[in-house]
């Protein structure tokens, strides 16, 4: 037993950290939602040059073979950049489904393809204006459509840094049966990932404004009830990470235990991500109020991650099957299921 | 990152459910804060844990631990709860002084003290608090005058909780003429020492919980102060530190709650008649939503935890983030037992037979984890101040 991050995770997440405090921060948001877009072709070649497309790549397709514990510390980086780029969707589960069902396929050879996902859990697409194909699901199956051949209706989001689209089609290549079971898990596992970046960055904010905002000839953040609506939305960070981590640990024994604590964790991180999203705005009073400061994007993403990859109420009811089917117990915290568990724990 | 027990903890787990198997009173004892008889089964209970060196297994086996990890202290908890053995009459002294002196004590303090604290041989108390200084402790009065090698005590201590029928107990006193955090020391008394009066305090459950402690020039040996003339506050900070960062609330107490109140729900929808009541009350399918949350924070809890383990184990000290945690127990705490009382509609308010599980009962101790070892309010405080980098 032992829960701690290797050296080599730290750096991973240190990393992708300063790279994207680099390109994806309050500049670049705002040039943007200026230009109207919600894609920069020059951050996303950055992405995919300094590695963080490949993290979950198998090594045969290129990639660095890695874990889904040290994408989704990428992930949560991700989500305290509010990056604007699929890289979650699209390195975290397409491409690594792609090679997994088609591992000669063209699209692999390109590092800096992007590949958007339909799964029947979401009703539109995100991301698919930027795609070289969409991944759709079909009676279990994986249909690959082309960009050409996809036309895309734009539905409108309240997150002015994400492009959601409806999605029709005439052709598609069939790559045969799918796991869009772990599509999910891994999906939801980064909505998750990203949600604690996202909460950490609404604190992040609110706590440099509250500590230069004077009011009544202090700063608002000696008093009290603003201290404490921060010290509650960190809790609630500092109860969703160890969930996160654990799930993202957990994620390749694909078990009802994993599936459960993937839920788990996409519950608790979204949650945080909003009570400090929401925090944040109160704290910066009107301020937070306006489009002018940044918090606003956070309670958006929050907003829109809570509800894609599986409603709470799917969540919960993945958690449920876990408690009201399982032993529960201080014993069974980590517990695994042995009929369903394909690969041995290492 | 392992997420997973090595042969060796899966052994271990095993010596100890087997050992709870055997020894575990089969009907439970009555609680400690109740009666003098049912303080004394808890203390004898602590003997028979004792006599297989359970008492406390992260301690050295000189002062009659068995050296264990951390890993290993939560793995004997989770069995320790999952068996449904005895609340520890001695918490405050096993999870706090103790690994105060650890930290602080003398050989001899430690040779003295923690042996017979691990048997239950003498039962500790908490003297911290004060009728004027509870939140603020800095402002406490209590004295202690140096007098040749002894010291001599007077002063009123407050809500010290299991002080009516324990042995002994460890305060914080002042220098008389100093001021707040300066000249303060932690000094251990008995609690039958001449000059000790102990007045009982009935807590809402009905139970002398906890008791006031008069002192009037109460003479102890200057043995018994631990660490330096002065050092009093920096040590209690430190054993707040354990008491709010890790062992006063092991989470399979909470574990075991979040499956009963899973049982419970499951019961109850299935029309189950649980209490003896002939009547059926509907039910508020939403509560299945709180019965969830009570999982999740209770599984979020013990993650935590183990991650604070591997940390320590690892090396690192525990920090200001420990104030968190005694934040998040105690509200899921307070969270799991009113969706338990929500479930159990008008049976709530029942008073309980003696041996059925008493929702009610753990409710209303519930409330008080925002209050004791350091209020929420000033847990929040603190996470502003000391994590987040507020101003004062
Ligand atoms: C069940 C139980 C067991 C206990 N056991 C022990 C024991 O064994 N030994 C012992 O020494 N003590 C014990 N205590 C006492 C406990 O430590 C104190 O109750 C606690 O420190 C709070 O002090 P107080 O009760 O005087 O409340 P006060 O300090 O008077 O606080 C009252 C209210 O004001 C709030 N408040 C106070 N100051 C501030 C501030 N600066 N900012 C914001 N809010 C503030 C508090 O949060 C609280 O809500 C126990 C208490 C309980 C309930």
């Amino acid at each position: 037993m032992d829960f701690t991050l290797s050296d080599e995770q730290l750096m991973v997440a240190a990393a992708a950290r300063t790279l994207l405090s680099d390109i994806c921060g309050p500049d670049h948001w705002h040039r943007l939602m200026h230009d109207g877009r919600a894609f920069d072709p020059a951050r996303w070649a950055a992405l995919v040059e300094n590695g963080l497309t490949a993290v979950l790549m198998p090594e045969t397709a290129g990639g660095m073979g890695l874990a889904e514990l040290d994408f989704a510390l990428v992930a949560i980086e991700a989500g305290y950049a509010a990056l604007p780029e699929p890289l979650t969707d699209s390195a975290g589960v397409a491409m690594p489904m792609l090679a997994q069902l088609a591992p000669g396929h063209a699209l692999l050879a390109d590092p800096a393809a992007i590949i958007a996902l339909a799964p029947a859990i979401n009703p539109w697409v995100a991301a698919a204006d930027v795609a070289s194909a969409i991944m759709v699901e079909r009676d279990g199956r994986a249909l690959l459509v082309r960009r050409d051949d996809a036309t895309l209706t734009p539905v409108e989001t309240i997150d002015p840094l994400r492009r959601l689209f409806r999605l029709e089609f005439a052709r598609a290549e069939d790559l045969g049966p799918a796991d869009w079971d772990l599509a999910l898990d891994r999906a939801a596992l980064f909505a998750a990932a990203q949600g604690l970046g996202l909460a950490q960055r609404s604190v992040d904010l609110a706590v440099a404004y509250a500590r230069d905002r004077m009011q009544f000839g202090k700063p608002i953040g000696s008093y009290q009830a603003v201290k404490h609506h921060l010290a509650s939305a960190q809790v609630g960070i500092e109860f969703a990470r160890p969930v996160v981590i654990a799930a993202a640990a957990d994620c390749p024994s694909r078990d009802i235990y994993a599936r459960a604590r993937i839920s788990e964790a996409k519950l608790v991180a979204l949650d945080a991500a909003d009570s400090a999203a929401r925090a944040a705005i109160q704290v910066h009073g009107a301020m937070g109020y306006s489009w002018e400061v940044d918090v606003h994007l956070f309670l958006k993403r929050a907003l829109a991650l809570t509800n894609a990859w599986g409603t709470p109420h799917f969540h919960r009811q993945r958690v449920a099957a876990r408690v009201f089917t399982r032993p529960t117990g201080p014993d069974t915290t980590f517990a695994r299921d042995p009929l369903e568990n394909e690969t041995p724990h290492a | 990152m392992r997420l997973a027990y090595t042969p060796e903890q899966i052994a271990f787990r095993a010596e100890v459910r087997a050992w709870m198997q055997a020894h575990v009173p089969a009907t439970p004892l009555e609680h400690y804060d109740a009666t003098r008889a049912g303080f004394e089964a808890h203390r004898a209970w602590e003997a028979t844990l004792k006599s297989a060196d359970w008492g406390m297994v992260t301690w050295p086996v000189e002062y009659g631990g068995r050296g264990l990890d951390l890993i290993q202290w939560l793995i004997f908890e989770e069995e320790y709860y999952r068996a449904g053995a005895p609340g520890r009459v001695n918490q405050n002294g096993i999870f706090l002084f103790g690994p105060t002196l650890m930290e602080f004590g003398s050989p001899e303090q430690k040779a003295r003290f923690l042996p017979p604290m691990a048997s239950g041989a003498e039962i500790w108390a908490q003297a911290w608090s004060e009728p004027q200084a509870g939140s603020d402790l800095a402002g406490i009065r209590a004295t202690a005058r140096r007098d040749g090698d002894d010291y001599v005590l007077n002063g009123h201590k407050i809500w010290s909780s299991r002080a009516v029928f324990a042995d002994w107990a460890f305060g914080l006193f002042r220098e008389p003429g100093s001021e707040r955090h300066k000249g303060t020391s932690l000094i251990v008394f008995p609690l039958t020492a001449p000059g000790v009066t102990r007045n009982p305090i009935r807590k809402i459950n009905g139970h002398v919980g906890f008791a006031e402690i008069l002192l009037e020039d109460v003479r102890v040996p200057a043995f018994n102060r631990i660490g330096d003339d002065g050092q009093g506050w920096h040590i209690c900070m430190a054993t707040a530190g354990f008491e709010r960062g890790l062992m006063l609330r092991s989470p399979a107490r909470y574990q075991v709650a979040a499956g009963a109140l899973a049982a419970l729900w499951q019961a109850r929808k299935s029309g189950a008649d649980i209490s003896g009541s002939s009547e059926i009350y509907p039910l508020d399918p939403a509560l299945e939503a709180d019965v969830i949350r009570a999982h999740i924070n209770a599984d979020a809890y013990a993650l935590s935890i183990y991650q604070t383990a591997s940390r320590l184990i690892a090396g690192a000290k525990i920090g200001p983030e420990a104030s968190t945690n005694k934040i998040f127990w105690s509200e899921m705490d307070i969270h799991l037992h009113r969706t338990a009382l929500a479930i159990l509609g008008p049976e709530a308010e029942l008073i309980v037979p003696p041996g059925a599980h008493d929702w009610l009962d753990d409710y209303i101790f519930s409330l008080a984890g925002p209050i004791y070892a350091g209020s929420n309010e000033i847990q929040r405080n603190i996470i502003a101040e000391r994590m987040l980098g507020l101003p004062r």
